[in-house]
């Protein structure tokens, strides 16, 4: 078990601590970007973004050719005043709030053929969730996606990913002005698709957005997903809910960018790993720049392990280039479910399959709560219980 | 009436220095109503018995029986003895991350009785006991036994015994530990449960101060794995006076 905890802690020094310290000037906002394939390298395994990643499963994503499936697309009636609409490469690389981060995301923008663009018009504000839902169907798939909220706008938007897919993307979120959105993207793929995405956010002045991501499908997922502060007064919230089964490895890395002042951050990334193989990864980046005074950003991420084997990596960097900050905090926790909280919980009659249902509930029933759409919070106890099945059944045969 | 019913106990612990035997043929019954008190120096196996006749995996049992109202404890599992109607009170209460205290009691309860509570009984009877352990209400949204203090904890075991109802309860060393105010207030508890059902204790301590409050109908003496002697109240009087010298000579 590891712990590290700097609750509000403030520096005026570079404050960087993890696994491993990667290079003296490795800030995080030296980082290059690009829409250019070829300005990066293939990947090793050995970078600092690339250490944790299941390599060979996203390997073929690498490949800078182009891939011809496409996934379904199951989209709404949608409202007055949002439109989905498809544009070429070259639009879509214009009206991306930044280039790709990586190799991966900069091969799926070159080889998705255009990028589909969801527009919040200003001033729209649309009560019901709109849900999309997006199919594999076994195919090879690179994907660029655009969601614009107006200046003034409010919305909730669901993007649910099922099926299967070789599927690599990049998605591009530019809040204007004022603008509130709440973007919930769901991995709900079967058990042998990979997906690599990376999603990067503008966050213009005063606008607020809800990022949440809940990945429970798939064999290998790594999802990246930065925000970057463009305007005064914003705010960002990004959730994450993650199960891992054997065989399955789940990658989130978080960037979060004060580049200007007063804005705030929040990250709360929570996982529960069951099964010898399972394996995720948490890195949680925050960079406060000497121009971001009065930030105020807390990140924290926990995982619960419920089964002997699986290994659960969890990388908190802070770094802060200005003393002038209202707080700065993260927290990092790993804990077992082990046998003495499960003799505790069958010494009160709970059975041993209800006792780890009570416990994986308990501990993601607050981050359930905070994906704020209630039709989201109720399949996704469902889904969760679903997993707790697979767990128990799989423990089942090994202890039988 | 129950009758909880433990014949030539063995039980042993595997450590690293090999297998240690720990109980060596242990007899005990208790009946409803019943007080026991078991008393022993430290390391006697007094928790040990508590775990073993609670099922922690831990601890395997090389010889006898335990019964509870003629059904074979031994052959039960862990949850099927609480449902039985055993209770454990330990003595190091786990804690329980993300595990609210209300949503724990709930649980518990509904898998005890093998159906939900009623609700409105349910939040009354569990407002009165934490009323009567002197638990803020505030105690049922903190996750279980997490950051608790030790008088805490056992107010908390004592709160789980009281809304399980079971038949027989074991209590490891809950007076350990505790102020005089804090012992006062668990006692009340113990003996609050045992006027409303009827309950049999088995009374697990290494300090007599506790018999003030809980009055036992049988001592029983624990050396070395054994109950080495057996007698009423005055026991624990002369124990209090002599301590335990006189048992550790002669084993």
């Amino acid at each position: 078990m590891t712990v590290t905890d700097h609750s509000r802690a403030t520096a005026d020094a570079a404050h960087t601590h993890g696994l491993g310290t990667p290079s003296p000037d490795a800030s995080r906002a030296d980082r290059p970007t690009s829409f250019e394939v070829a300005d990066f390298t293939v990947p090793t395994g050995r970078e600092e973004e690339w250490r944790f990643s299941a390599l060979k499963d996203i390997k073929p994503m690498l490949a800078d050719e182009a891939a011809d499936g496409h996934l379904e697309w199951d989209v709404p009636a949608l409202p007055a005043g949002v439109t989905l609409t498809d544009v070429d490469v070259a639009t879509a690389r214009e009206r991306s709030v930044r280039a790709p981060g990586d190799r991966a995301s900069a091969v799926a923008v070159a080889h998705s053929g255009g990028a589909r663009v969801l527009s919040i018009a200003p001033n729209t504000v649309v009560d019901e969730p709109i849900q999309i839902t997006v199919t594999g169907t076994g195919q090879d798939v690179r994907g660029h996606l655009l969601v614009e909220a107006g200046a003034s706008s409010e919305a909730t938007v669901i993007i649910e990913r099922k099926g299967s897919a070789t599927y690599s993307e990049f998605v591009s979120v530019d809040l204007a002005d004022n603008a509130g959105l709440n973007l919930v993207l769901l991995q709900l793929w079967d058990e042998d698709a990979v997906h690599a995405g990376e999603v990067v956010a503008r966050l213009g002045r005063d606008s607020r957005l809800r990022g949440s991501v809940v990945t429970l499908g798939g064999k290998s997922v790594r999802l990246n997903t930065s925000a970057a502060f463009a305007g005064e007064g914003a705010r960002v919230d990004l959730f994450g809910l993650y199960f891992a089964d054997s065989g399955q490895h789940q990658e989130h890395q978080l960037f979060v960018d004060h580049a200007v002042p007063r804005c705030t951050s929040r990250v709360t990334y929570k996982g529960a790993l069951a099964g010898k193989t399972a394996r995720t990864v948490w890195i949680g980046d925050v960079l406060i720049r000497k121009e971001a005074e009065d930030t105020d950003t807390y990140e924290l991420n926990r995982n619960l392990v419920l089964t002997d084997g699986a290994r659960a990596d969890s990388v908190p960097n802070l770094e802060i280039e200005t003393g002038e900050i209202a707080g700065a905090g993260h927290a990092s926790a790993t804990g077992r479910f082990d046998e003495e909280q499960m003799f505790y919980l069958r010494s009160r009659g709970i059975s041993e399959d209800e006792a780890r249902k009570l416990v994986v509930r308990g501990f993601f029933a607050d981050l359930v709560q905070e994906i704020g759409v209630a039709s989201v919070e109720q399949s996704l106890m469902k889904a969760i219980d679903l997993e707790l099945e697979h767990v128990n059944e799989e423990l089942a045969e090994t202890q039988a | 009436m129950s009758t909880l019913e433990i014949k030539n106990l063995h039980a042993s612990v595997e450590t690293p220095e090999g297998t240690k035997q720990i109980l060596k043929g242990v007899n005990l019954t208790i009946n409803s109503g019943e007080t026991h008190a078991i008393m022993g120096p430290n390391g006697s196996g007094k928790s040990t018995l508590a775990y073993a006749i609670a099922g922690h995996p831990k601890y395997d049992i090389t010889e006898g029986s335990v019964f509870l109202d003629g059904e074979d404890v031994l052959e039960m599992s862990v949850d099927e003895r609480a449902k039985a109607g055993l209770f454990l009170a330990m003595q190091y209460p786990v804690e329980v991350p993300g595990v609210s205290v209300s949503n724990f009691l709930r649980t518990a309860k509904t898998a005890i009785d093998g159906e939900a509570p009623k609700l409105r009984t349910w939040v009354k009877d569990v407002k009165g006991s934490m009323d009567n352990l002197r638990m803020d209400a505030s105690f049922a949204e903190r996750n279980v036994n997490e950051g608790f203090s030790g008088g805490e904890k056992k107010r908390h075991e004592i709160l789980q015994m009281e809304l399980l109802s079971p038949k027989i309860a074991v209590l490891d060393e809950t007076d350990s530990g505790l102020d005089v105010d804090a012992l006062r207030i668990v006692s009340e508890g113990v003996n609050r449960v045992k006027e409303n059902t009827g309950l049999g204790v088995m009374l697990i301590t290494h300090y007599t101060r506790i018999l003030r409050y809980i009055k036992p109908d049988f001592v029983h003496v624990f050396v070395n794995g054994q109950v080495a002697e057996e007698g009423g109240p005055e026991l624990a009087e002369r124990l209090e006076a002599e301590g335990y010298d006189r048992y550790l000579v002669e084993a």
